[in-house]
């Protein structure tokens, strides 16, 4: 087990500097100067100068990247271009709306994809089942920022149940949540079904109903509880895709996340703020990773003697 | 048995679809369409004889600008699952052949990217290099690599010492031989399996940038960018959002459904488990 948390955590640590590195390069992609694309072209020589010594981008490439992770070490996150505040205060503010609407989607997803899922298990083959599955695909061909109009035009402008965009009320919650947590719910339900497909196979659950336990207390207590180890997992893996969708989602529902701030930072050309949304989701995203790994070979010692 | 009936209605419908798109995509320079073409009178009409899919809000048939955007949507699938199946598949191959450093250095360059959730990276990296639809192209591919890349390498290890291959490399066999001839033929099933739903993942990816803005620029169309236009003019004119929108689905859908359909026929274990 040591072993193994060792070995993880070492893998962990040198993909956290791979992604940090990444992003410190991600200005380096910008075509031509990044100092013009940011002043443009008509910007005076000196002015250039001053802000290319503000970003550093004068020193070599080596003592930038340096820099970059020291900086990053005392969440110094550099100033933004347009504000003029340090990133860190910018991304703050922002963290809790999307916190906020990550959770809820996750709740959402849930709610729907676990009776589903099961159902379309333990009815395998049934017209649950089809549903289920057509629900799954469906769920998956239909993009986020055609699914969030969708439910603007029918709850907000048909019906008047919820608002369009914004986060002024607790109402404004609900269609963004949907969107995402529908999303996701439709790889959920098809996880869930595949892996209580698996259990069910098992065994223990032969013996369980052959003691003439009740069926609903052998899918609940014997059979789910197995089948969700791999669920968790492939949980924390969608969240990679629930926070790109949530950029997406944010930008249809005018959501005050760090998803919207992403976008308007791109289209700002502030790229100290484009930059460090792009880390703080990505390191999100691994940490989370992490933890379901250690989760997982935590609860089930076969995963650490494999290695 | 039902499920002998119900087969062919369920793959010759996703074939159509996909043939449909195909064609449009392939022949919509050859036909007379005036996709830029404003109808100041008819700005934001319903669908009609002339247009049957409606007008947007400059006067511009949508039905004609959906044919232009199959185009794009098709061409940057068709070049980014390209590129990506290409690199990859070489990574993937040289990291598990040659094994040692090289491959753990190559499984460690696949971890960071895959540690950037979904299009996080590609919306960043066409954001900064300017929107436009070859940097689009460019940016789907930095992250399309990725999965061909693993798929490869796992594929590769499992038959690396098989016979075949061992029987090559007895006789003197080059590795761009054996690694041709010998190896690629064999992961070939799985890895077009995979390409089948990166063509499906890099439609929408493609729309989505679009809809961002970071995709096609106007005038010329995309699916993305059409939905995008449509959201301003959702309660006067919904056909806007609502064309594009099904189009994707549509397409996404029959794709995905005829990489079902693949993965069962060329999975032996899944056909002997049902």
């Amino acid at each position: 087990m040591l072993n193994y948390l060792g070995s993880r955590l070492f893998t962990a640590l040198l993909v956290v500097i791979g992604v940090m590195t990444i992003v410190f390069m991600l200005i380096h992609v910008v075509p031509g100067d990044p100092v013009e694309v940011m002043l443009g072209e008509s910007a005076r020589a000196a002015d250039r100068e001053a802000l290319r010594e503000t970003l550093g981008l004068n020193l070599p490439l080596s003592v930038q990247w340096i820099n970059y992770v020291n900086g990053l070490l005392h969440l110094d996150l550099g100033t933004s271009l347009h504000t003029k505040r340090p990133v860190v205060n910018i991304l703050s503010e922002r963290i809790p709306a999307t916190s906020l609407l990550a959770g809820t989607s996750i709740l959402i997803a849930l709610i729907i994809a676990l009776p589903l899922g099961v159902l379309a298990a333990v009815r395998k083959g049934s017209i649950w089942d089809r549903v289920a599955m057509t629900f799954s695909m469906l769920g998956v061909a239909i993009p986020n920022f055609w699914m969030g109009p969708l439910l603007i035009l029918v709850f907000s402008l048909w019906l008047g149940w919820f608002p369009v965009s914004g986060k002024d009320q607790f109402s404004s919650l609900v269609l963004p949540a949907v969107t995402l947590g529908t999303a996701l719910a439709a790889i959920l339900s098809r996880m869930i079904r595949a892996s209580l497909l698996e259990v069910l196979n098992e065994d223990y659950i032969r013996a369980a109903n052959a003691r003439g336990l009740l069926p609903s207390s052998v899918i609940w207590k014997h059979a789910l509880k197995n089948a969700a180890l791999p669920v968790v997992t492939i949980l924390g893996m969608q969240l990679g895709a629930l926070l790109a969708g949530a950029v997406i989602t944010e930008t249809v529902f005018s959501w005050p996340g760090i998803g919207q701030l992403t976008i308007e930072a791109i289209q700002k050309r502030d790229y100290p703020v484009v930059q460090s949304c792009v880390l703080l989701i990505s390191l999100c995203y691994v940490f989370v990773n992490l933890l379901t790994d250690l989760a997982y070979a935590y609860l089930d010692p076969r995963v650490s003697l494999n290695e | 048995m039902s499920k002998e009936t119900f087969m062919p209605i369920r793959y010759s419908f996703p074939f159509l679809v996909i043939s449909v798109w195909f064609f449009v995509a392939l022949f919509a320079g050859l036909l007379p369409l005036h996709s830029d073409a404003m109808m100041l009178d008819k700005i934001l009409f319903p669908p009609e004889g002339q247009a049957w899919l409606g007008y947007d809000d400059l006067g511009r048939s949508i039905a004609e600008r959906l044919v232009l955007g199959a185009r794009t949507s098709f061409l940057v699938a068709i070049f980014v699952v390209s590129i990506s199946f290409i690199l990859g598949t070489t990574i993937g191959v040289m990291a598990a052949w040659f094994g040692g450093w090289w491959d753990k250095v190559t499984v460690l360059v696949i971890d960071i990217f895959i540690a950037f959730p979904g299009i996080l990276l590609a919306i960043a990296l066409s954001g900064l290099m300017g929107p436009g639809i070859m940097n689009a192209v460019v940016a789907l591919s930095v992250v399309g690599w990725v999965g061909f890349a693993r798929l490869a390498r796992a594929q590769t290890l499992t038959i690396k010492h098989r016979e075949h291959v061992l029987a090559a490399q007895a006789l003197g066999t080059g590795t761009v031989r054996i690694a041709v001839c010998h190896i690629l033929p064999v992961i070939m099933a799985p890895l077009i399996v995979e390409a089948t739903f990166a063509i499906s993942g890099t439609v929408i990816a493609e729309a989505s940038l679009s809809f961002l803005g970071l995709g096609v620029q106007p005038p010329d169309p995309s699916w993305g960018s059409m939905i995008r236009d449509g959201t301003r003019f959702m309660l006067v004119a919904p056909h806007m959002v609502l064309a594009p929108g099904m189009t994707i689905l549509l397409v996404v859908l029959s794709i995905n459904l005829l990489g079902d359909m693949l993965r069962d026929k060329m999975d032996v274990r899944s056909k002997a488990k049902n």
